[in-house]
């Protein structure tokens, strides 16, 4: 088959981008859609023009590291898919296609499809974690976790962090990345000790990396590769509002921090 | 050179005890003072970096990847193996290790595999304690699995992601030494070169991936945790990106390489189906838990699986290996599965795949239970391959998968060059000839979260370390090196592109030194390296230039190393007249078709020093000594 | 870490602050909005009864001056709530278009969310909807009220007079499919901004949600219908 191809092209993070039109006319439908870039590449680098940069790298849908736009659509028309494991069997012969990388403030364009998604990393720093160094932890068995808590938090867990639903939100906010990370980590006893700290962090990170606010769209959810439920964004925001109502979640260093900033803002 | 493994003898059970009580300790106040570079953020540099600074070091941590959630531990599926015995099966610390020599066909040693065994039970301990959603029974217990041709359940699993689930647990716990201040973290940066300088290993040199620049990072110490070389063969079930360039350029720093040509091939993965196939997608082994392997009696049979009648189908593992059956190890279900192949019964177009068959175990157990099971394995198969597995057999191939070889590894894990680590993969420690199923995982984390911290102090409390000028002359000249090969590179201006050169090299190496070789096939291999090397000097196009960011520059020095490197493993495997685990020559084989080992003249691992591109590397032996598992032929009958 | 001291003024100034916070401030504002809408809907039913005096009787009880500061506390109450839900809603879209200042140039919608990804603009148009609703019923700048006595509205007359306007009937049947909308998503988005969600529950609120609105809508939009068939009339 044969495909029009529209493509953000963009040489760095500062240069201004645009999309060209590129044509490939020999598409095999058992091909998956980076196979495809692949090839359109190929024939690029023999016309001696620069190869289109995109992220990839286990191609089993499991790194979280391709990802981009597809006619609008983060990952492209299959729910439940990364581009790397979409085959051409889902395009038709002749379609035309826009290519665009994940467009927020907060994951700056590298160059064509390449975004920086390293704030995602900033936001598990902020708090995405359990706090237990090595050495320390009891056997593995003295934590029971009930099946149903166990399996929710697998649910949340299987993120792989591409960054689909921040590019789907009309807001483009992190929310469910952050909710699948505090779901996972508060529904087992293991995290609940540290969820209210966790979610403040979290939340005061995300808006300092300028990532938008969520506005229960369910966009995320609909594109999210590991189809990730809303329902982590509700969590989020329990313990959010829980941690904020008791005024716990902040250590003390903080709380005269915040304090400050705030009788400093009053005076001016 | 004389290789000293420092492996301490006496008794098994106690040696790593005894060993880490003769470790010098670094001073608490003092590990601040020193900084430790890892390369690499999978299981085994993710967990090394994260322990290394909750211990205070200062620890400076590099990947390619554009974040270090994204190492390709993550696509491990099945599981992680520990000597728990929850399951009271009889299961043990000692029956692990007995399984993991045995299972790396008598090619590993002895006391690094005790070791091994003895900490598979804290790590799962410090996976819980982390988060990581290991799958639970309905009383809220740990559950387990019999994975990969062990006859106990030892396997803890989460879904089938649990490398995924493991990686993020490190790579939480590495974020949370970040957000410390601990831990700098560099993704997106490429390790280079080694610096050595009097000897020591002091630093890297890497490029940066986005801006291009080059630039020189100074150390103590350095680890690398870098994986695998699986991708030479270009075909592989490795990540895109991953790659041999870290450890390869310290080989040619001097540090040894050992056994390259233990290569392992996963049974059961989705079969090539064109020319533009970029990779091969592994699916879980535990999918032959419940599946049938077969393919039909009758040469070039080409009906469709259900229209082949029960008495027309060959059951081959079933048939050979009537106690193991379709369990048999990696190895051997491999070998069986091209055989077949050979012989014209391959199914599908290609004729080169098998057919693994779930509809007794869904007659059987019904189709919500193997959903249950296998259900994410059969979605990804139908994305891939748009057929059911519910409704039609699935066609697998086998597919290289995991490389036991790597850089040589004392006890302490310290490579030839003092001061350089290697963890995980990249070394050539544990596994011997073949890797158990579910081992990878266990070791990455054993090497990261449990050994590597304690025998590193040990060479930072007995050295002295003179802070380094970046102006250093050593430092000057891994620079310039660096930029040379990139500009050399950029300049050949030639015809042909990178993944061209890379997918002719991996077909050669899969035709000579795969599944099974042969002295001949080897030698030709050998005879033909060298000149497709030359021509990729000569020929390669790379565009663009090397400031700013070159995915094609990227490749073209991974594959530049790849040519190397391809070449020190036929000749490794050319040197080993025997058959045994991954390696498999044709010559040596019993009269029924299994691995002849050869205990008299190769029970050694095969430690290969660098001596210029295009000159013999020379051969140092480690001898491997078998005081409490005795070496038998392997028998799966 | 030893749990805080944190003042309250400061730990509201955080609260706010985070867009969960807004969003909580939208639900709650919100849960006040639709005791209203649910409140004015049993009101506006009256209209239906047998007693053609009913429903004046009950715009007098509202209406009566011993009562007066209840009724400015209430219109007090539902005007902050307005504001600060308006409020909080453009301090929510102003962060939107700081979070993707480059949009894209092929966008597509996934089909799931068409009340949520209207709220933008069935808002406003509500909210000019009330303003015009309050000027015609309430203040009488649309069209003349006829009155029962001095301060006493004829609200039977009023209204039905008023639905006669093919327009103005078109207008509030219009505003009220868009509350339809509003109300779906706004009731569903109330529980998960303020966390009550488990995958157990999400299908039964959203049920709730839509039951909820429909029926909100629909009692209201049959009032026009039915003065515009000629089955109310005076």
């Amino acid at each position: 088959m044969r495909l029009t191809l529209h493509i953000w092209r963009q040489r760095n993070a500062q240069e201004k981008g645009r999309m060209v039109r590129y044509e490939v006319p020999n598409v095999n439908q058992d091909m998956s859609f980076l196979e495809m870039l692949d090839v359109l590449n190929e024939d690029l680098i023999a016309k001696g023009e620069e190869p289109v940069a995109f992220d990839h790298d286990c191609r089993e849908g499991i790194c979280g590291m391709c990802g981009f736009m597809i006619n609008g659509v983060a990952h492209g028309p299959l729910r439940g898919t990364t581009v790397c494991q979409l085959h051409m069997r889902h395009f038709r012969d002749g379609q035309e296609l826009y290519l665009e990388p994940w467009r927020a403030r907060a994951f700056p364009v590298m160059r064509d499809l390449v975004v920086n998604r390293s704030a995602f990393d900033r936001l598990i720093a902020a708090g995405g974690f359990i706090s237990v160094s090595t050495g320390s932890a009891p056997d593995g068995n003295a934590i029971l976790v009930p099946k149903e808590n166990c399996d929710r938090a697998m649910d949340a867990a299987a993120c792989i962090g591409c960054g689909a639903c921040v590019a789907m939100c009309p807001n483009a906010s992190a929310s469910l990345f952050m909710g699948a990370k505090i779901s996972h980590l508060g529904l087992l006893p293991q995290g609940r000790p540290e969820r209210d700290k966790r979610v403040v962090a979290m939340v005061s990170q995300s808006i300092a990396e300028k990532f938008g606010s969520c506005t229960n769209i369910g966009e995320c959810e609909a594109v999210c590769p590991k189809e990730i439920r809303l329902e982590v964004i509700a969590r989020m925001n329990r313990d959010f509002l829980r941690a904020t109502w008791t005024g716990r979640g902040v250590s003390r260093d903080e709380a005269e921090q915040v304090s400050n900033n705030s009788l400093a803002e009053s005076r001016r | 050179m004389q290789l000293d493994s420092k492996a301490p003898g006496g008794p098994i059970e106690t040696r790593w005890d005894r060993h880490r009580f003769s470790l010098k300790l670094v001073n608490p106040a003092n590990k601040r003072k020193h900084t430790v570079i890892v390369v690499g953020s999978g299981l085994a540099g993710g967990s090394a970096s994260a322990t290394l600074a909750e211990l205070g070091y200062n620890v400076k941590c590099f990947c390619f990847q554009d974040s270090p959630r994204r190492a390709h531990s993550i696509a491990a599926q099945g599981g992680i193996n520990a000597a728990k015995n929850y399951h009271n099966d009889g299961d043990s610390i000692y029956r692990l290790f007995y399984d993991t020599v045995k299972g790396g066909d008598f090619r590993s040693r002895e006391s690094n595999v005790y070791r091994l065994a003895q900490i598979s039970v804290n790590i799962i301990d410090q996976c819980v304690a982390q988060g990581v959603p290991f799958a639970r029974e309905y009383s809220g217990y740990l559950d387990n699995r019999s994975f990969g041709g062990a006859q106990v359940s030892r396997t803890f699993y989460a879904r089938g992601q649990t490398g995924q689930q493991l990686l993020l647990g490190a790579y939480q716990a590495l974020e949370r030494q970040v957000g410390a201040g601990k831990v700098q973290m560099f993704p997106r940066t490429e390790m280079l070169d080694l610096i050595v300088i009097d000897g020591k290993a002091r630093g890297i040199v890497t490029r940066d991936l986005i801006t291009g620049k080059i630039e020189s990072h100074l150390a103590d110490a350095v680890v690398l945790g870098t994986g695998g070389y699986g991708n030479i063969y270009y075909l592989s079930t490795n990540a895109k990106g991953s790659n041999a360039t870290a450890i390869w350029r310290a080989h040619k720093r001097g540090a040894l390489f050992a056994n390259p040509c233990y290569t392992q091939i996963h049974p059961t993965c989705i079969p090539v189906s064109g020319e533009y196939q970029s990779k091969l997608t592994l699916m879980s082994e535990s999918l032959r838990n419940d599946g049938r392997v077969w393919v039909p009696l009758k040469r070039g049979d080409q009906r469709p699986p259900a229209k082949i009648p029960e008495n027309e189908r060959d059951y081959y593992l079933e048939r050979r290996y009537p106690s193991f059956g379709n369990l048999v190890p990696r190895d051997v279900a491999s070998r069986n599965a091209k055989a077949v192949c050979d012989e014209g019964r391959g199914v599908g177009e290609s004729g080169l795949a098998v057919y693994l068959d779930f509809r007794d175990a869904i007659e059987r157990l019904g189709r919500h239970v193997i959903r249950e099971r296998y259900g994410n394995l059969f979605d990804m198969y139908e994305r891939i391959t748009g057929e059911n597995p519910y409704l039609t057999a699935m066609r697998i191939f086998p597919a290289i998968h995991y490389t036991m070889g790597g850089l040589w590894v004392d006890y302490n894990l310290m490579s030839t060059i003092p001061g350089l680590y290697v963890i995980g993969e990249a070394n050539f420690s544990d596994h011997g000839a073949n890797r158990l199923g579910a081992s990878a995982l266990m070791q990455g984390l054993a090497d990261g979260y449990f050994v590597l911290p304690n025998t590193i102090g040990d060479y930072l409390a007995s050295n002295k370390f003179e802070a380094i000028p970046s102006s250093h002359p050593a430092v000057r000249e891994a620079e310039t090196q660096v930029t040379c090969i990139a500009r050399r590179l950029l300049e050949t201006k030639g015809s042909r592109s990178v993944d061209s050169f890379h997918r002719e090299l991996g077909k050669l190496m899969w035709d000579y030194c795969g599944m099974s070789r042969t002295a001949e096939g080897l030698e030709h291999a050998l005879s033909q390296i060298p000149a497709l090397r030359e021509q990729f000097w000569r020929e390669v196009r790379v565009l663009g230039n090397g400031e700013e960011l070159n995915q094609s520059l990227e490749k073209a020095g991974r594959v530049a190393d790849f040519f190397e490197l391809a070449e020190l493993m036929c000749m490794d495997a050319l040197d080993r007249n025997e058959s045994c685990g991954g390696h498999f020559r044709e010559e040596y084989q019993t009269a029924d078709g299994e691995a002849a080992r050869d205990d008299s003249h190769y029970s050694y691992s095969a430690a290969w020093e660098f001596h210029g591109v295009g000159n013999a590397a020379e051969l140092h032996k480690e001898p491997l000594v078998f005081e409490y598992v005795h070496p038998t032929q392997r028998s799966y009958k | 870490m030893s749990s805080a001291a944190v003042a309250p003024l400061h730990r509201a100034v955080r609260f706010y602050a985070a867009p969960i916070g807004k969003k909580a401030v939208m639900a709650i504002t919100g849960v006040i909005l639709f005791g209203y809408v649910v409140g004015h809907l049993l009101g506006n039913l009256q209209i239906y009864a047998a007693d053609h005096d009913q429903i004046n009787r009950y715009a007098a009880f509202l209406h009566d001056p011993g009562r007066a500061t209840l009724l400015w506390g209430v219109r007090a109450l539902l005007l902050l709530s307005v504001v600060a839900h308006i409020t909080a809603s453009v301090q929510l879209w102003v962060l939107k278009r700081e979070a993707r200042p480059i949009g894209y140039v092929k966008k597509d919608d996934v089909p799931a969310a068409y009340a949520a990804r209207t709220m933008l603009w069935s808002g406003p148009i509500i909210a000019a909807f009330i303003i015009f609703h309050i000027l015609h019923l309430t203040a009488g700048s649309v069209l003349p009220l006829q009155e029962i006595a001095p301060n006493q509205p004829d609200v039977r007359a009023n209204v039905i007079s008023g639905f006669q306007h093919p327009a103005v009937a078109l207008f509030y049947i219009v505003a009220m499919l868009l509350l339809c909308l509003h109300l779906y998503h706004g009731v569903w988005s109330m529980f998960q901004s303020m966390g009550v969600s488990h995958p157990r529950y999400t299908t039964g609120l959203k049920r709730f949600a839509a039951i909820c609105a429909i029926a909100i809508a629909a009692g209201n939009i049959s009032i026009p219908i039915a003065v515009m068939t000629g089955l109310l009339s005076n």
